[in-house]
């Protein structure tokens, strides 16, 4: 079935478009503040004196820390007329910790874009990587989100 | 916290210890600041129902790390977090409780990890399941 609004050439454009790296000096006093919004108490990431003396040897950042970057998005390359946007759901995987003092960079690639009608009229459903690569060239995580236009 | 928990202990079917949440409005804005996303539809009443919302709605991140912790105050301190995937099915309302639940899907060995997979969900009051996914993780033997 055709498209109402994505052309093929608008797909073929849009697949493996990149941001730009989006930088993050990680604090320990952002990790801490970002358990407390989630209301994790978990000493691995709340408690610098304990966590010294565990596994971890200081505070780590909670699994989803890594959206405290802000959106790392790529731009589409072409108008996009549909402003609203929902969050479709999100893959994470865990490479290496998160630790204050590290400098995070954070590229996203697009993966895929489809069209679909729905409840909301035509919604534009976007596939992204987002990778974050610390300061000694390991990738700690990599993030894959579906977000939705519509 | 809670004693260690070991690979060697956990059974496929078994599942998980629940984890309660009871998200308030204040609470979204805490995440909005901790996160940096402002979109109003989380803490902006009028803005939220002239986007044919019921009013504010949890972030999806906010959801994603309620199913981050599921996991994490479960094995912690030596277990290790490999995987977690989520999709937002539904929306969920601050003032409601929240439930995390999951269940053991698979448990074995790759290379020398021990690991497990678990089908992981967050449950409204209503016992509708807003937010399914999966985590792997590693675990300590005994």
């Amino acid at each position: 079935m055709a498209n109402a609004f994505l052309t093929d050439e608008m797909i073929k454009d849009t697949i493996g478009k990149q941001s730009s790296p989006v930088r993050l000096n990680v604090e320990a006093g952002a990790i801490i503040k970002f358990a407390q919004a989630i209301g994790d108490p978990n000493p691995l990431w709340n408690d610098e004196a304990s966590a010294r003396s565990g596994p971890n040897g200081g505070i780590v950042a909670p699994p989803t820390f890594l959206r405290s970057l802000g959106q790392v998005r790529a731009d589409f390359p072409f108008d996009m007329p549909f402003d609203r946007a929902l969050d479709g759901g999100s893959d994470w995987e865990y490479f290496f910790h998160v630790r204050p003092g590290d400098n995070i960079t954070a590229t996203a690639t697009i993966l895929d874009i489809t069209e679909r009608e729905g409840r909301l009229g035509t919604m534009i459903f976007t596939k992204t990587i987002v990778e974050y690569e610390n300061q000694l060239g390991q990738i700690v995580a990599t993030q894959t989100n579906t977000s939705i236009r519509y | 916290m809670e004693t260690q928990i070991y690979w060697s202990d956990l059974e496929e079917g078994q599942e998980l210890p629940t984890l309660e949440k009871t998200p308030t409005t204040r609470q979204l804005v805490m995440y909005a600041g901790a996160s940096g996303d402002y979109y109003e539809i989380h803490y902006d009443k009028d803005y939220a129902i002239n986007n044919n919302l019921p009013g504010p709605i949890l972030h999806g991140a906010l959801k994603n790390a309620f199913l981050g912790q599921l996991i994490t105050e479960w094995i912690s301190p030596l277990g290790t977090l490999r995987k977690l995937s989520c999709q937002y099915r539904g929306m969920d309302v601050p003032g409601d409780t929240i439930k995390g639940k999951g269940v053991i899907t698979k448990k074995y060995i790759s290379g020398e990890s021990h690991l497990i997979d678990c089908d992981i969900w967050l449950e409204n009051p209503n016992g509708e399941k807003t937010t399914p996914g999966t985590a792997t993780f590693e675990l300590p033997i005994k």
